[in-house]
């Protein structure tokens, strides 16, 4: 029980900084797996990338407006974008996700109504803006204003919960690499979301895995958009930083 | 929402052997399922694929309730001359989706 202690008492400082054998889902994945996430026309996340893309450009909403009238190409102004959410937002005085600020878009700017978490359009917009950040490096959590949101969500992370009374860290710190049922445990990076999971036949948000991962455990997930959840992908985010994004991702 | 994609070399030497890569978003449901009240899924698949070459019929496939969502397809054909490769799904609730890739053959 003690060693258990200051084994997460470890980890909770040894977070601080990033871990020298930090590895993404992806090479924990088999190779025919890999191979599909790599090769862009076999990689299911790109059917929703084409329908984002094709969002992209239509006018919705009482203010007639398409994303690419105040944004040009995507290519250009959304480079990056996507390697730096959760993000503070000033208006809502704490961290967004990539998912909360398009819909903020479209609700303040494009006078329409917010969509809704794991539909297609959100997806759909959300695996094209996330698309054009592929490969760079994700940037994460280094705003002082983000630094309460951070600290609550890495006492989430830290915190058992749920009928099998498990932390997130017990699987991911310590025991990735390991399996979990048939399973090989990953040490929990978000990068490549929205992803496209085999087992889910579909694209999904890190908020949808997160709740996967809750209810894994038997807690009670989270709501979609819920500060929780927010804090938690933020603190994940700013636990992978420096580590290239891969959106859309494969994963089993 | 709606939408296929087509993979097919955009140049190819006579008589070559070529790769067709195809990919569609459809949510495959088997109609075997049922919600959590109880009431039945009612089957929603593509029930076939034909991939066409400048008209001519080069590949065809039925689909079946087994087959997963989002089908990937992946068939090989002889490059015998320049021209347009189509394919088409088709499947229940009147489902038609047609995507064309233009290939040049020298």
């Amino acid at each position: 029980m003690a060693a258990a202690a200051l084994g997460l008492a470890g980890a909770a400082l040894a977070a601080d900084a990033p871990a020298p054998d930090r590895r993404s889902g992806y090479e924990f994945m088999s190779r025919e797996t890999r191979a599909m996430q790599d090769d862009e026309t076999a990689n299911p996340g790109l059917l929703w990338v084409r329908e984002g893309e094709g969002l992209w450009r239509v006018k919705v909403g009482a203010a007639g407006a398409a994303c690419a009238d105040c944004h040009g190409e995507a290519r250009t102004s959304m480079k990056g974008v996507a390697a730096r959410y959760p993000a503070f937002d000033a208006a809502h005085g704490g961290p967004i996700t990539i998912e909360q600020r398009i819909n903020q878009c479209r609700v303040e700017r494009q006078k329409a109504p917010a969509l809704a978490y794991e539909s297609a359009e959100l997806l759909a917009l959300t695996a094209y803006v996330a698309r054009q950040s592929r490969g760079l490096p994700i940037d994460v959590g280094a705003d002082p204003r983000l630094a309460r949101a951070l600290e609550t969500g890495r006492a989430l992370y830290h915190r058992r919960q749920g009928q099998l009374d498990l932390a997130c860290a017990q699987c991911h710190d310590q025991y990735w690499g390991r399996k979990l049922a048939g399973n090989t445990i990953p040490q929990g990076h978000p990068t490549g979301y929205p992803v496209y999971r085999l087992e889910w036949q579909h694209l999904g948000s890190l908020q949808r895995r997160l709740r996967n991962c809750l209810t894994g455990i038997r807690a009670e997930a989270f709501p979609y958009g819920s500060p929780e959840l927010v804090q938690l992908e933020l603190f994940l985010m700013w636990r992978a930083r420096g580590m290239p994004v891969e959106a859309p991702g494969v994963r089993p | 929402m709606a939408k296929g994609m087509l993979n097919v070399p955009a140049r190819a030497a006579r008589g070559a052997v070529i790769e067709i890569k195809s990919m569609i978003l459809h949510p495959m449901e088997t109609g075997y399922r049922r919600t959590q009240l109880g009431a039945a899924i009612p089957r929603d698949i593509i029930r076939r694929v034909v991939c066409t070459y400048n008209g001519t019929e080069v590949f065809r496939a039925d689909l079946h309730p087994a087959i997963a969502a989002n089908p990937y397809l992946v068939f090989p054909t002889v490059a015998t001359e320049s021209g347009t490769i189509a394919i088409t799904w088709t499947g229940d609730n009147g489902f038609s989706v047609t995507e064309s890739a233009a290939i040049a053959v020298e």
